[in-house]
Parts: structure tokens; C-alpha cells; sequence
């Protein structure tokens, strides 16, 4: 038989085989599509999430400051000469620095009579910007009597309206900013005394009810001794029980128990180890409300499953070889554990450890019921101070109806986000330079 | 904690003398018979401060109490409920450290806070004293047992394996304490709504009136919306995430060369990595107010917190859970079943519908109900973005509440803590708990099943 005769006496070659085979091809492209819309939807949809933070967000980075020349009247500082450094300094404190911006932006709009519009005027400025008077006139007293240009921080409105986030072409009454307020902005743009800059404040302070003012310093802190309390409590513990299980744990039904529980409690929901740590730490136990110290706690609990399911597979993949070849020299078991298999599994742990360690950073409703929620404006300095985690601010601002906060929120994330990349690169970046193969 | 440490060096050195510095004649090595000194000084030392810890209080507050008995007035504090007595102490206590107290300050309270300062110091001194003489007692007698042939490292390996077997008991008592707390606080609850009233009821209005004429609020505890509600945004989420996330695995496992998938998996796995309350933001500022421009471009009504919003993100999120645990399962079909099938002559596609999902449908099941499970306990996606009232309705674009957002909403704020309101949130929470539970449960059980099939 040659091959002409296969082909040709196949039935292959019939135009009825043809059309089917064209048709499974067809299928075979359409579903390969269908395959690639699936992924390229999941990818999208992660795409369009991190771009829609990103530009909300990039703006919470960068504030809007006026250069308003401040004149230090005597007459309100009421300074006198002869005060001590300490006492000066509560003086200034004391000093009434409303006025005297009011009074030094009368001087720049001349025109501005009504009390109303003086009150306008004034708006322009944020409320910290007195301190930024106070600051200056603390720091330096011999400017007292003098005029001097300052740039004082704008109000939330005038940072919106400058980055463009209110426009004007809106009627008066649906946008926060008045038709004055405009004029006003407008006479100090064109002489360029609005000045735009990096918010450091963002980054250095606490919260605040103001969302020009509002800081992430606070929830940060409190975000890091939340994190310290969960990795000095899960990261022995979670190793202590993967060594255990793995190495001395003898098969019987009491171990396959906490087997299935450790499984179990990998997925259980976040929020009922919030409903534990409510019950048991705060009601039982009487430990503070709102502290790092029971908001640790919890999630230690939380991520103690991922930490001993993770460090056990570490443990599992060290070769039996290296534990025969330490208990062949006379090593106890517990040696050989502690000085060949745990420190060759570290990497694997480690890893495991941080993943759980970000898993715990980005968790949000277990803290909410512990009463890590409240408005929080100074940084916790303790692990029993009260305090805020990164998460709990972004659920905080983003339920705020302050519409200047939802720039803050995204900036936020993305401190959040970039905290998270970090870890995880450390994660992967351990993996790749550890990783051994036996 | 100095007393371990000298011990730890005394009864090293001690058994180094024992041997005239010849190292051989020792069972174990010097280091373990310091530690074995170390730690019988440390263990009773730490268990005295552990009960200090633990009971310290309790003692303190009980000799203020009594201590007022016999001044004027006293008798009155030992007739008290546990509740006043407790308000009573607090206000000791803050006066004590200098706090503001809720009642004017009366001799006897002032009197009982420079009791309980005092107290509190010598309590202190006693048990510090106290721990540190025992930790020294007891270290003494353990370098006194120290010699040649005591076999120190066996004791102390004992003591670590027993440490290491009371952490993994730990798991277990997490388990304990969150199902006894739950079950616990349910059944205060129950002393308050019956238990047909909580399955059954269909109206969910957690308000108790503030005065017993208030009308309207008497507060209705039917989980029948919450669960409907939780149904329907899961569902939807389902519905999103389980086709995306199972075509995304089939794909990268089958059609994507080895260059892309190791680009997508990734990417696909960062989704995974984003907190949860970055989704409901996202929920909230995006995908809310588009899919509510939407309706109003197609003339319908649509709730500003529908269920569609909510459920979508949630999708989202589950897309990487869905397709990586798919990935999993597919990828350990065995190539033998797909060459058979490529073998007869089937394309990949035909292979991949009529050989890998079928052998695979037990994994693919069993993820389907993980993340079932985790869609059903998610909480910050719908509290941000999900309503806050109960409705019982199946239409996706009505606002509709879920059981974690009602746990949240019950208990952020000011709580009394017996109220059926507060206490309805822990049977949410068992609720809760006893389904995803069950939903794992199966899915392992699933799981494992399959595994034996091949191995």
C-alpha cells in the first residue's frame, strides 16, 4: 500500500470528514479564545483597579500651599522682651495667629469689607496653618513687627479646586468654593503665589479631621507594633508546632485532630477571629480596647495556620539523608532538629513567615472588632496605646463624606500596597536565593 | 532571669569540676547541665509571675473591697451586684492612677484607692521577693544534683519536646475558644429571642427600644434577609469568578506557552495579594457609581449599594483563589490520560472537556466551594460597599446586607455588652462559622477523596 491509497481510500478525504474536521479546528479556536477572554478579564480587571487608585491617588501625595506675606503685628503678639526661651515659647503658643492671618490677608485683598467675606477669605487657609505662624514665630521671635512672605497651607477646597478635582464651570451652589473665593484664587495665581509641593506632612503626622492635615504616621506605627506582636507570638509558636507535627508527633488520632483543625482554621473567616478576640481578649481577659498589643494577638491566631502549614512543608523538604547522617554521629533528635533540619528549613519559613506577616498587614475586619477604629490623632507610642492600622484608616477615610479624603484614601493604598510589594518581594527574593535543590 | 543565667554557668562549671575538666566521662554535654540549672530555676520563677499576672489583680481588689468593710458605709459595697462592684472598683482604680471617676470622690473611695496604691506595692514586693527566693532555692538544688552520670540532657530534651507539643495543642484551643465563645454568647442570646424566632424570622431589625413606649423598634432578630442577601452577592460573585477564574486556569495550564504563563500566573496571583479593604474601596468609587451610570443610561433604577456592585468586586477577588487551586488540579491530571486522548486522535479541545475536567472535577468542585466559603465571610467588600439594611429581595440591583456586614455594624461603636443586639452578632458570627466550616469541610473531604485516585 503506498500512501495514495491511505489517503485517498481513508475516509478522510470525503467532504463530509473535511467539514467536520474544520469545524472541531474551529471549536478548537473559539474555545482557546474563550480560555485567553477569561484570563485577559482577570487581568483587566486588576489593571483598571490599579490605575484607578494610582490617579486618585498620586494627588493625596502633593499638597497646595499660599504665599501670603503674614504681617506680625506687635499689637496681637503682645510680646514682651524680657521672657525666658520656655516662656516664650508658651507665649507664641498663646498668640491669637488667626488674626493675624486674617488681618495680613486684609491687607492683600484691600477690598474685602463684609465680615461674611472676611470669614471666606480666611477659609482659603487651612486651620494648620496657624501652627505654620505659630512655627515661624517660635522658631524666630525677631520677626515680630515685621512682614514676611509665608506659605501657608491651603484649605482642602483650594487643594481640590487646584488640582482640579471641583471645577468652576459648575453652579455656585452644588461646589464647596464660592464665586469670590475663585476671584480671590485667581488674583493670587496670576501673581504666583500658589505654590505646589510634595505633602511630607502626609507621611509624618497623624490623622486628623481636616483632610489637608490627615497623616498616615499614625496607622503606620500602629500597623508595625501591631506586626511585631504577631510575629514575636505566631513565629515561634507556628514553628514550634510544624516541628512537632512533622518530626515527633506520633500518627495517632489526637494528631490527625489537630491536623484537620489547623486546615480548618487556615479558612475560616477573619471576622470570627475578631469575634475571639473580642470574646475572649477583651471581655475575659480585660485587656485594653484599641491596642496594638489584642489587635497582635488576633491575628497571630489568624495567620498561626499559614505559618505552621508553610513551615511544615519547609521541614518536609529537607531529605532524610541529612537527618540519618546527624543521628548516625550520636545526635539526640531534638539536635538533630534544632541544629541541622530547622536551620536548613529557615528560607522556607521565613518565606512562609512573611506572607503570613502580609496577609496579617492587609487584614481589616478583625481589628474592626476589637475597636481599632477610633479617630486617632496622635502616634501610638506603646503596645497598649491606642491606635489605628493602615487598613482600618483606609476603611476610615474612605467612609468619610469629606469628599478631599478620598484622594487621601487612595494615597493611602498605595503607601499600603507599596508595604505590601515589599513584603512579597522580600518573600520571592528569599525563595529565589535560598531555594535548594537536593 | 540573672539567677538562670549564673545557674546556667554554675552548673556547667560544676559539672566540668565533677570530671577534672575531662569532657568524656560526662553523659551529656556541660552546656546541658547548665541549662538543666537555668531552667529549674526559671520554671518555678516563671510560674510565680505567671500567677502574679493572672491573679495579682483579682487578690488586690479583693483586700481593697474588704478592707472598706469596716469603715462607715462599708457593708454597703459587700451587698452590691458583680455589675456595681465592678463600676465601683473601676472608679478605685482610676482614681488610683489619677483618672476622671464617674461619682464625686468620697472619703471611702479615696481611702480605698491609697489601700489599693499601697497594696498593689507591697502585693508586688512579696511576690517578687517570693519568685526570686524559690528561682535561687531551686536552681541551688539543681547544681547540687548535678554529677557525672545524671543524664541532664535527657530531662532538658524532654522538657523541649513537651514545649513543642503544648504549641501545636494551641490550634486546638484556638478552635475551643472561638467555638465556646461563640456558642457561649449565642445562648445569652437566646435568653432573649427564641431560637425559631432567630432561624425563621424574616425581618431583621436589630434596634431594641431605648424606652419601653418607643414604638416601632422593638427589634426583630430574622436571619432569613441576612442569609438571602449574603446568598445573592455571593452568587454573584460566583457567577463572575468561577468561569473567568477556571478558563484563566485552563489556558495557562494547556494553551500558554511556558513564557506567558510564567508572566500571567503572577499577575493573576497579585490580585490575590490585595487587602480586601482595597476592594471595597475600589467597589465603592469605581464599579458602584459606573454600574449606577449605566442603569440610569438604560433607564433603570439602580440601588447606589446594589448587590451587583458588591458581588462583582467580590468576583474579582475570587478570581485568583478559582483559578490557582484549578491550576493545581488540572496541572496534577496525569499526562498519560492526555496523550491516550491526543493518541485517539482528540484535539486539546476535545481533550481538555471530555478527559482533564471530568478527571478533574472533584478538585474543580472542591475549589468551587473554597471559594464559595470565602465569599461567604468576606466582610470588608460588602460593608463598604454592600447596604446596610435588610431586604429580602432577589433582584441584584437593590441594596441587600450580608451577615458580616451586619456582625460589623452591631458591634463598631458604643456596645453595652449584654444587650440581644451585641449578642446577636456572636450567633451571626456561629452561623457563620458552622457554614464555612461545613463548606471546607467538604471541599477537603472532596479533595482527598481524588487524591487517593491516582496515587
Amino acid at each position: 500500500m503506498t500512501d495514495k491509497d491511505l489517503t485517498s481510500g481513508s475516509p478522510w478525504t470525503t467532504d463530509a470528514m473535511q467539514k467536520r474536521l474544520k469545524k472541531r479546528y474551529r471549536k478548537e479556536a473559539i474555545f482557546k479564545a474563550v480560555g485567553l477572554s477569561g484570563l485577559l478579564i482577570g487581568l483587566c480587571a486588576l489593571a483598571i483597579l490599579v490605575i484607578s487608585i494610582f490617579t486618585t491617588g498620586l494627588s493625596g501625595f502633593k499638597e497646595t500651599r499660599l504665599t501670603i506675606d503674614v504681617y506680625m503685628d506687635p499689637a496681637i503678639i503682645k510680646a514682651t522682651p524680657d521672657l525666658d526661651e520656655d516662656a516664650r515659647t508658651a507665649h507664641m503658643a498663646r498668640v491669637n495667629h488667626r488674626a493675624l492671618i486674617r488681618n495680613s490677608l486684609r491687607l492683600e485683598f484691600p477690598d474685602v469689607k463684609s465680615r461674611r467675606d472676611i470669614m471666606a477669605l480666611q477659609r482659603l487657609t487651612s486651620n494648620g496653618a496657624r501652627d505654620e505662624v505659630r512655627q515661624g514665630l517660635i522658631d524666630d521671635p525677631t520677626i515680630i513687627g515685621k512682614t514676611i512672605p509665608m506659605n501657608l497651607r491651603a484649605s482642602s477646597t483650594v487643594d481640590m479646586y487646584i488640582k482640579g478635582q471641583i471645577s468652576r464651570d459648575v453652579a455656585q451652589s452644588s461646589r464647596k468654593i464660592s464665586d469670590k473665593q475663585l476671584v480671590w484664587l485667581d488674583k493670587l495665581s496670576a501673581e504666583g503665589r500658589i505654590v505646589k509641593g510634595i505633602n511630607w506632612e502626609f507621611l509624618s503626622s497623624g490623622d486628623s479631621r481636616e483632610p489637608e492635615l490627615a497623616g498616615i504616621l499614625g496607622a503606620a506605627v500602629g500597623s508595625l507594633l501591631t506586626l511585631l506582636v504577631t510575629l514575636v507570638i505566631a513565629f515561634p509558636i507556628g514553628v514550634a508546632t510544624a516541628i512537632y507535627l512533622e518530626e515527633f508527633a506520633p500518627r495517632n488520632k489526637w494528631t490527625d485532630m489537630i491536623e484537620i483543625n489547623i486546615n480548618n482554621l487556615a479558612a475560616v473567616p477573619s471576622i470570627i477571629f475578631g469575634l475571639l478576640g473580642l470574646a475572649i481578649f477583651l471581655n475575659v481577659f480585660n485587656m485594653p480596647r484599641s491596642a496594638p498589643l489584642v489587635g497582635g494577638l488576633t491575628l497571630a491566631l489568624m495567620t498561626l495556620p499559614t505559618i505552621i502549614i508553610t513551615s511544615r512543608a519547609a521541614i518536609r523538604a529537607v531529605p532524610p539523608s541529612i537527618r540519618e547522617a546527624a543521628i548516625g554521629m550520636g545526635a539526640s533528635r531534638i539536635q538533630t532538629q534544632l541544629h541541622h533540619v530547622l536551620p536548613l528549613s529557615m528560607p522556607g519559613i521565613l518565606t512562609g513567615t512573611i506572607i503570613g506577616m502580609a496577609q496579617a498587614l492587609g487584614e481589616t475586619a478583625p481589628l474592626l472588632m476589637i475597636g481599632m477604629v477610633a479617630f486617632i490623632v496622635d502616634v501610638p507610642e506603646g503596645i497598649l496605646d491606642a491606635a489605628t492600622a493602615l487598613p482600618v484608616q483606609i476603611f476610615l477615610w474612605a467612609d468619610s463624606a469629606e469628599r478631599g479624603f478620598m484622594e487621601k484614601t487612595s494615597a493611602a493604598i498605595i503607601v499600603l500596597l507599596f508595604f505590601l510589594v515589599l513584603m512579597n518581594g522580600l518573600a520571592i527574593w528569599m525563595r529565589h536565593k535560598f531555594e535548594k535543590r537536593w | 532571669m540573672l539567677i538562670s543565667s549564673a545557674a546556667y554557668f554554675i552548673g556547667r562549671r560544676k559539672a566540668l569540676q565533677s570530671v577534672q575538666g575531662d569532657v568524656r566521662q560526662l553523659h551529656s554535654l556541660p552546656g546541658h547541665y547548665g541549662w538543666f540549672s537555668a531552667m529549674t530555676s526559671l520554671l518555678p520563677g516563671m510560674i510565680i509571675i505567671l500567677t502574679w499576672i493572672i491573679f495579682g489583680p483579682v487578690i488586690i481588689d479583693n483586700m481593697t473591697l474588704a478592707s472598706l468593710a469596716g469603715l462607715e458605709g462599708g457593708e454597703k459595697i459587700q451587698s452590691l451586684s458583680d455589675f456595681d462592684r465592678a463600676i465601683y472598683l473601676n472608679d478605685i482604680h482610676n482614681l488610683a492612677i489619677g483618672d476622671a471617676i464617674s461619682r464625686p470622690a468620697t472619703d471611702n473611695l479615696t481611702f480605698a484607692a491609697q489601700y489599693y496604691l499601697r497594696a498593689q506595692q507591697d502585693i508586688f514586693w512579696i511576690f517578687s521577693l517570693s519568685a526570686v527566693a524559690i528561682s535561687a532555692l531551686t536552681a541551688t538544688l539543681g547544681i547540687r544534683k548535678i554529677s557525672p552520670t545524671m543524664r541532664s540532657r535527657n530531662i532538658l530534651e524532654r522538657l523541649i519536646l513537651s514545649c513543642l507539643a503544648l504549641c501545636s495543642i494551641l490550634a486546638i484551643l484556638t478552635t475551643v475558644g472561638i467555638v465556646s465563645s461563640l456558642i457561649f454568647e449565642t445562648l445569652r442570646f437566646l435568653d432573649h429571642v427564641s431560637l425559631a424566632d432567630f432561624l425563621l424570622g424574616l425581618k431583621w431589625s436589630p434596634q431594641t427600644a431605648l424606652r419601653a413606649d418607643q414604638v416601632g423598634s422593638s427589634g426583630a432578630f430574622g436571619v432569613i434577609p441576612l442569609f438571602a442577601g449574603t446568598l445573592l452577592i455571593t452568587c454573584i460573585a460566583l457567577i463572575f469568578a468561577v468561569p473567568v477564574g477556571l478558563l484563566s486556569a485552563i489556558y495557562m495550564t494547556e494553551f500558554a506557552s511556558r513564557g506567558a504563563r510564567a508572566v500571567f500566573k503572577p499577575l493573576l496571583e497579585l490580585l490575590a495579594g490585595i487587602p480586601t479593604v482595597v476592594y471595597g474601596f475600589f467597589a465603592a468609587l469605581v464599579v458602584a457609581p459606573f454600574i449606577r451610570t449605566s442603569g440610569d443610561f438604560l433607564g433603570l433604577e439602580i440601588a447606589s449599594e446594589s448587590a451587583l456592585a458588591a458581588g462583582l468586586v467580590m468576583g474579582i477577588m475570587i478570581i485568583p483563589l478559582m483559578s490557582s487551586l484549578s491550576d493545581d488540579v488540572i496541572s496534577s491530571v496525569p499526562q498519560s490520560l492526555r496523550d491516550a486522548s491526543y493518541g485517539l486522535g482528540a484535539t486539546k479541545t476535545e481533550t481538555i472537556l471530555n478527559v482533564i475536567i471530568p478527571s478533574a472535577l472533584p478538585g474543580i468542585v472542591s475549589a468551587f466551594l473554597l471559594a464559595a466559603s470565602r465569599a461567604i465571610g468576606e466582610t470588608m467588600i460588602v460593608v463598604m460597599a454592600a447596604g446596610m439594611a435588610a431586604n429580602l429581595t432577589a433582584n441584584p440591583l437593590e441594596a441587600v446586607t450580608t451577615v458580616t456586614v451586619q456582625i460589623v455594624a452591631l458591634l463598631t461603636g458604643d456596645q453595652e455588652f449584654d444587650s440581644a443586639k451585641t449578642l446577636s452578632a456572636f450567633a451571626l458570627g456561629l452561623a457563620l462559622f458552622v457554614i464555612t466550616l461545613i463548606l471546607n469541610f467538604i471541599a477537603l473531604k472532596v479533595v482527598r477523596k481524588y487524591q487517593e485516585q491516582y496515587d
